[in-house]
């Protein structure tokens, strides 16, 4: 063996040991991907819109409360869409005191326009607009973060998606209840505490009886489910006035954990942090004999009455089963989702298909690389053998590629691998049809073998940088298991560059090296 | 052993009737995909709902069909892999724009009226629900990803080769992309995300053909210098007919392997490789070559007369592939 052929035969086995390296053992260095374990792909939107209404609306609401602080009646103020509210009817003589109200109360995020006879709209400004959009779908990513981690489930994927910028990927491998992993993740989990005004009274009617059919300003109505036998039938609606501000937010929590309330049945129970505990202890101090609505994504759940000053502790009761109720102070203690989630995608494969679809891949990655290796062998005879070793090669570097960029195998990914094969025996019969065409001219073997190799490495080149391209834009179009395949297909182009001019001719000089006169088997 | 032994077929005389056949499938395939109103899209692309369960015995497709028939819109109900396996795929049409959580709202009526018709025992193999937006999306993406892979193919030839090689490949590209679409028309596949995934890869495939030709005309036309355009190229086409037939042969059987044991999942992919693979060596032998001859027309004519010196402006060879 030459110094030369030494060092050659050298690399080829240190690469060969990386890879292997790399991707053994297999079960836990190749990441297989949700069609092949099983598991949840969900991609979710966040309804930024809500974002910005709640801002405009607090916005609105710092406006009239102002206002009526200093005795300004003015006809109206209505939200007018998520970004937008107006005032109307501001009077003649109060105009340079509300417009200095509204610039102290709106000028930082707000543009003010003017309209007749007093009417204003205000516009939430565009880049303050962006920066509230940004801001909700990143709460969102890492309030369901949170969630999935309490969830328990083994490397989940949770990460923006799409170009709008407020798309949410959330991919959760292996999970078994895939309908309690959706409920989790999207329940809003928005909890107010808020001092009821009115009722519980049967119909919305009779609710507003009091206040003249209309909702007093500062007030909303809620409803929720009858707990007191208000209209004498079970699971009936009830419906509560309630101050618009909420005494107490999901924000003001410190812990929430299941528990049992006084008649043994499954609850909720919260602890505040400071600032919340101090918050309760006065609106509770100032208000006890009242009724506390516990709201819970815009729904009473219970309406307790305050019996005493209450600081840093308290209990949400309903009809909860177990589960739920250990499932409510999950996502409490993962605090609220900014803004409401849509529901764009789902993809769920059960574990039995993910294990047959191993299977099918496996089976047919072993007949393809046979009928392959047979007919490599039955017509190139002794380079058969050659082309099988660096296909072979191939594949195994290209499984330790895979691990070690911690790529994700899918079914099409499987089919990559299959293409793979295709593309190594490409390159070698290229390759093999060229040295039989230098001998057929009267070349010696080695000879042959040389301006076989140099001849096709161009056209090896190009053919491999044309695949890649492709390969590269299938990526990027990919989703989940496209990618796998765009993946496995890139790496096993470049890998095979290297397995079928280097490794293939190494093959073959090592062959014709001991003899001078050799014949070559091909 | 070898296939072709000095293999010397005229394969240009036959351009215009390779051509002729081509146009024919094509249109062919066409004509049928507008009849039926295009091609059908997969879950993917048009959204809605399919779900796919599995009884713990056998299930008449009618009886499931029966026991979903109050879901309104045109459903599909068939079995799903083999007989043995007790499986029934339930596909439901796009039930209208996202809002909050109402794209599931399908799935979960399967289950119910499934569960309700008392079929016996099953469970949920998978599910897929694509809303408008995401359908929209791939839409969108995939025809983005055909396209900008086709450009960029098409600079690097023009770089590496001559521009009216690289049109003859991009032709021979879209042939087999259309061919393909065609018989998927005939076979009554759908479109879905892997079968785009197979186009894209048969783009690959076919000018990695179509490459392998052009190369060897590249280093002909050096030795070759006072043959007209059209002999080099049919040359070409003979010297590289070995290793055509045998790589799709070799690949064609590891595409078949996927298409007989890769199961329900791959079988679109595998079938449109298969269909590729075919039409990609066919149209690198007929298409391709035919394609750059009839559009470099006027220089080959000029090169028959005036000899290889007015044919050096075009483009230069590759030095690196002389000195070797």
């Amino acid at each position: 063996m030459t110094k030369n052929l030494r060092w050659k035969a050298l690399t080829i086995l240190a690469v060969l040991v990386l890879a292997v390296v790399a991707f053994w053992p297999p079960a836990e260095k190749v990441r297989l991907g949700l069609d092949l374990k099983g598991g949840v792909h969900l991609v979710l939107r966040v309804q930024t819109d809500d974002a910005l209404k709640v801002e405009t609306e607090s916005a609105a609401e710092r406006v009239r409360e102002e206002l009526a602080r200093r005795n300004i009646v003015v006809q109206s103020i209505a939200p007018d869409g998520p970004t937008r509210f107006r005032v109307a009817g501001v009077p003649g003589g109060q105009d340079a005191e509300f417009r200095q109200i509204a610039d102290e109360q709106t000028s930082a995020a707000f543009n003010r326009q003017s309209g007749a006879g007093g009417a204003y709209a205000f516009e939430l400004k565009p880049n303050i607009a962006v920066q509230l959009r940004d801001e909700a779908v990143k709460q969102a990513l890492q309030t369901i973060e949170r969630r999935v981690n309490e969830l328990g489930v083994a490397e989940p994927i949770v990460a923006p998606h799409g170009m709008a910028g407020d798309q949410i990927l959330v991919q959760l491998p292996g999970v078994s209840d895939v309908n309690r992993a959706k409920e989790i993740i999207r329940s809003t989990a928005l909890l107010e505490l808020k001092l009821v005004e009115q009722g519980p009274a049967p119909t919305r009617e009779a609710l507003l009886a009091a206040t003249g059919g209309n909702v007093p300003a500062g007030m909303e109505v809620v409803s929720g489910v009858d707990e007191r036998g208000v209209t004498g039938e079970a699971g009936a609606t009830v419906y509560y006035l309630v101050r618009h501000v909420a005494a107490i937010t999901g924000r003001d929590l410190r812990n929430a954990r299941q528990t049992l309330d006084e008649n043994n049945r499954p609850a909720v129970g919260f602890s505040l942090n400071q600032e919340g505990a101090r918050k309760f202890g006065r609106v509770t101090g100032e208000n006890v004999g009242r009724l506390l609505a516990i709201i819970l994504d815009g729904r009473v759940q219970s309406a307790p009455r305050i019996d005493s000053r209450i600081t840093d502790e308290g209990r949400i009761t309903g009809t909860f089963t177990p589960e739920e109720a250990a499932d409510l102070s999950l996502v409490l203690r993962s605090g609220a989702l900014p803004a409401s989630l849509t529901y764009l995608e789902e993809r769920t494969v059960g574990p039995t298909l993910g294990a047959d679809s191993v299977r099918a891949g496996v089976l047919a990655s072993l007949t393809g690389l046979g009928l392959v290796a047979i007919f490599m062998l039955v017509y190139y005879k002794l380079a058969g053998v050659n082309a099988i070793l660096s296909v072979a090669m191939n594949l195994i570097i290209l499984l330790g590629f895979m691990a070690y960029v911690d790529a994700v195998m899918t079914l099409p990914g499987v089919a990559g691998f299959i293409l793979t094969i295709g593309m190594g025996v490409d390159s070698n019969v290229l390759i093999f049809e060229r040295i039989k065409e230098e001998m057929a001219g009267g070349k010696s073997a080695r000879a042959a073998v040389a301006a076989g190799f140099d001849r096709v490495f161009l056209t090896i080149l190009d053919t491999h940088v044309a695949s890649l391209i492709a390969a590269g834009f299938l990526f990027q179009f990919g989703t989940g298991p496209i990618r796998g395949f765009a993946t496995t297909l890139f790496f096993g182009l470049l890998s095979n560059v290297f397995t079928a001019v280097f490794v293939s001719r190494t093959l073959f000089e090592a062959y014709l090296g001991k003899r001078q006169q050799a014949a070559l088997s091909i | 052993m070898q296939i072709f032994t000095n293999a010397n077929f005229d394969f240009l005389r036959w351009r215009w009737h390779a051509i002729a056949l081509s146009v024919v499938v094509v249109l062919a395939g066409a004509g049928l995909m507008v009849s039926r109103g295009g091609l059908p899209l997969g879950v993917d692309f048009s959204g809605g709902t399919v779900v796919v369960l599995k009884f713990d015995r056998p299930v008449p497709e009618d009886a499931v069909r029966a026991a979903v028939a109050s879901i309104p819109g045109d459903k599909v109900v068939q079995q799903y892999g083999e007989a043995s396996a007790n499986e029934v795929l339930v596909r439901l049409p796009q039930a209208g724009a996202e809002q909050g959580f109402s794209l599931e709202e399908g799935a979960k009526q399967v289950l119910a009226l499934v569960q309700k018709a008392n079929l016996g025992k099953f469970e949920v193999v998978s599910t897929e629900v694509v809303g408008p937006v995401i359908g929209a999306d791939l839409q969108r993406k995939g025809i983005y990803a055909t396209v900008a892979s086709i450009i960029g193919i098409t600079i690097y030839i023009a770089l590496r080769f001559r521009f009216t090689f690289a049109v003859g490949a991009i032709v021979a590209t879209f042939h087999d992309i259309l061919v393909t679409l065609a018989f998927l028309s005939f076979f009554g596949y759908e479109l879905s995300l892997n079968v785009v995934a197979a186009i894209l890869t048969i783009t690959g495939y076919s000018v990695n053909d179509t490459i392998v030709i052009f190369d060897r005309v590249r280093e002909n036309f050096r030795t070759m210098r006072r043959d007209s355009l059209a002999h080099v190229v049919n040359t070409s086409v003979n010297q590289t007919l070995g290793r055509t037939v045998i790589t799709a042969g070799t690949t064609f059987l590891a595409v078949l392997a996927l298409y007989v044991f890769g199961g329900e999942v791959l079988e679109g992919f595998a079938f449109t490789m298969l269909v590729g693979i075919v039409s990609g060596t066919y149209s690198t032998v007929f298409i391709a070559s035919a394609i750059a001859i009839i559009l470099s027309g006027r220089q080959a004519l000029a090169r028959a007369e005036t000899g290889p010196a007015a044919q050096s402006g075009q483009k230069k060879p590759s030095r690196k592939a002389r000195a070797s």
